[in-house]
């Protein structure tokens, strides 16, 4: 079972956001805690995307509140996000193919000795940070070019870990990758939340995310369509809350007879 | 397939240096003996051989083709006229290169961002006008003039790079336009004598010019040069490989360093020897050499570098890693035009005079050529500054060797051509085969 502490590490309270005169956003609850993979779902143009780009900073919310370990907080650049902790591994692979692994882990943050990059305790710590993850690359000086999918999507992830962050965001970190590097992925989600991060998954993927998450947010047309523990609800529910499947005929008959019958 | 099967022996040698790292201490990296940067080396020659061999089949040429062309080169002239490989010929060749070579290095520069800068000749041309009127119009003091010349170039360098970065004006039209607009400048400021001619004594056109030695044509200075440049490479990879050793990461075994010194020692005792034969190391040559080495540490060891890469490498990650891509690719161009201003200032020192001729024909041709040949890629993110070397030598070589036949310029313009065209048929096709090998 998973140990999840009572303060969320990141909450969404009523946040919504418009993009001239689309609603991109509406009134969207969010509870990211310690060590909790929470999935993100829904149908393309749900608002999967701007929701995590709001909370990377790249689209200031509108209106609602974002709060950091309970204190509300504003997030108005990327640089604001980063600052609090929450590192974006986006869909396209934001690495360069010319630089070695260790340079990429590093790229914006190098570490310095003397005011020369000190390429020694990079790579020190770009093994160790690897080996912890037990993260399988042929080296950490062969340029990022000569990696296959899988494993450039790892050391982008691993990228995100090197400042530090409370909470991961993956955009869809399996759409591109074969069996195995999937599998690879999914290890090392399960290996952020053991080390207590936050994790929010976006995922079009069902079984990758009833394999590894803990919690799946359903957004439908940009507002909550659902918030389900993976434990106990089926695939099929899942894919209703995007589908809005369970909003047809049938239900609305059923609903109505239900509350006939109550009264 | 076969790269594939090369990843995975990889692996499996990563693996095995796990089972034999250290059991106590389970956080400690893995130390293993040989570099997996290489990624599958064997230890001592056969080692080198086979590596050798996959770096050629992946299209990593390196230096290569440099070297092949240098040797075919020399060898053509030889025959053609015996007194090429003689001690004041390739006496002649070092001067010369270090004026244009000044130039490759600011296209290297550029052409790691995968841009390029048309416009370094008409700017060193203008340059070398820009010090003249300074000085012999208007009697300023010729280090002045020379820094304000040079500042000129980087303003230059800097407003083009503002037209590309800012208003994302296309680099090579931006710079076309540089091209020709600052040739007419140049034009413009020599005015209807067409030339100006600089007192040959003033600080550092007599620096540049023909007759200024270093150590004054001390036969020792010479080999200073080449001690002071084996002894620092033989140190720095020393206490390199103690750091790397200390802390627990793949380092160069012994021998491979002793074998790399070893090369440059030969290398440069050869040539100063030569070069004493004639009459000893130009002050321009030892500038170039000290630019090259300079700018080799700020693109390879200081986080600029990294910046420039970076932004060749991938425009986007660069920016989310949060790299500031306008103002690396403005102070790119400031920088290429800083040594086109430089370069300048060495054609004035050859001439002792500012000319139409300055940084005109194929001046331009011949840095990018040298940039490319030395094996820095037009695509960007790829390349060092050494190239600038290896590259000017062999077009100094060519430029010197048609001088020595008597060629026509129809003839030499022909060539270079051909030249520059070759150099950029073989950066492109063993970019193609690096990408088959996925290296690129």
């Amino acid at each position: 079972m998973v140990h999840v502490s009572a303060t969320p590490v990141l909450a969404l309270r009523g946040v919504s956001k418009r993009f001239g005169a689309v609603q991109a956003l509406t009134d969207v609850e969010l509870e990211v805690h310690p060590g909790e993979v929470v999935a993100l779902v829904g149908d393309n143009g749900a608002g999967k995307s701007t929701l995590v780009k709001t909370i990377a900073g790249v689209h200031p919310i509108d209106e609602g509140v974002i709060e950091w370990d309970g204190q509300p907080v504003s997030i108005n650049k990327p640089h604001d996000a980063q600052g609090l902790g929450v590192a974006t591994v986006y869909q396209d692979l934001a690495l360069c193919d010319n630089l070695d692994v260790v340079g990429n882990l590093y790229l914006g943050r190098e570490l310095l000795h003397r005011g020369v990059i000190d390429e020694v305790t990079m790579e020190q710590k770009a093994r160790e940070l690897l080996s912890t993850l037990s993260i399988r690359i042929p080296s950490v000086r062969i340029p990022i070019a000569s990696l296959s999918g899988g494993q450039r999507q790892v050391v982008a992830i691993a990228r995100a870990l090197i400042g530090d962050p409370k909470v991961v965001i993956l955009d869809e970190p399996t759409a591109a990758l074969g069996v195995e590097q999937t599998a690879q992925v999914l290890d090392l989600v399960e290996r952020l939340r053991e080390r207590d991060l936050g994790v929010i998954l976006i995922s079009h993927n069902m079984a990758d995310v009833k394999a590894v998450a803990d919690t799946v947010a359903v957004l439908r047309l940009g507002k909550n369509n659902g918030s389900f523990s993976v434990k106990d609800t089926s695939h099929e529910e899942i894919i209703a809350a995007i589908t809005g499947a369970t909003d047809n005929a049938v239900t609305r008959r059923a609903g109505r007879r239900n509350t006939e019958a109550a009264k | 397939m076969s790269d594939t099967s090369k990843v995975s022996k990889a692996e499996a040698e990563v693996a095995h240096q796990n089972t034999v790292a250290p059991s106590d201490d389970p956080t400690a990296a893995p130390v293993s003996v040989v570099d997996p940067r290489l990624l599958v080396r064997e230890e001592g020659l056969k080692g080198y051989v086979t590596e050798f061999k996959r770096k050629i089949k992946g299209g990593e040429l390196g230096s290569l083709p440099v070297f092949i062309g240098l040797i075919i080169i020399w060898t053509i002239f030889q025959t053609q006229n015996s007194r090429f490989l003689s001690a004041d010929n390739l006496s002649n060749i070092s001067y010369f290169m270090s004026a244009t070579g000044m130039l490759a290095i600011g296209l290297v520069f550029v052409l790691l961002l995968g841009e390029i800068d048309l416009s370094v000749g008409s700017v060193s041309g203008l340059a070398s006008t820009v010090f003249a009127v300074f000085v012999v119009n208007h009697g300023v003091n010729a280090w002045l003039a020379l820094f304000l010349t040079v500042l000129t170039g980087a303003v230059i360098g800097a407003m083009q790079g503002w037209f590309f970065a800012r208003i994302g004006v296309p680099a090579f039209v931006v710079t076309l336009a540089g091209f020709l607009g600052w040739n007419g400048l140049m034009l413009w400021l020599l005015g209807t004598s067409g030339t100006i001619n600089i007192p040959a004594e003033s600080g550092p056109v007599h620096l540049l010019g023909q007759s200024s030695f270093f150590m004054d044509q001390a036969v020792i200075g010479a080999y200073v040069l080449a001690g002071l440049g084996v002894a620092s490479m033989l140190v720095g990879s020393f206490i390199d490989q103690r750091r790397r050793r200390a802390a627990g990461v793949p380092f160069r075994p012994t021998s491979e360093i002793l074998l790399r010194v070893g090369a440059l020692a030969v290398a440069s005792f050869t040539a100063a020897a030569v070069l004493n034969n004639a009459s000893g190391v130009s002050n321009a040559l030892v500038i170039f050499l000290a630019s090259l080495v300079i700018v080799d540490f700020v693109l390879r060891r200081t986080t600029y570098g990294r910046k420039i890469f970076a932004v060749g490498g991938g425009i986007e990650a660069a920016r989310r890693a949060g790299i500031s891509v306008s103002m690396v690719r403005i102070t790119v161009f400031a920088i290429s035009g800083g040594f086109a201003a430089v370069g300048g200032m060495f054609f004035a020192g050859q001439t002792a005079s500012a000319t139409l001729n300055a940084g005109g024909g194929n001046t331009l041709m011949l840095a990018i050529a040298a940039a490319v040949i030395g094996g820095t890629s037009l695509f960007g993110g790829r390349g060092n500054v050494w190239s600038a070397l290896l590259g000017m030598l062999v077009i100094q070589s060519i430029q010197t060797g048609l001088d020595l036949l008597n060629m026509n310029t129809s003839i030499q313009y022909m060539i270079t051509g051909a030249v520059l065209l070759g150099a950029v048929v073989i950066d492109s096709v063993s970019r193609k085969s690096q990408k088959a090998a996925g290296r690129a």
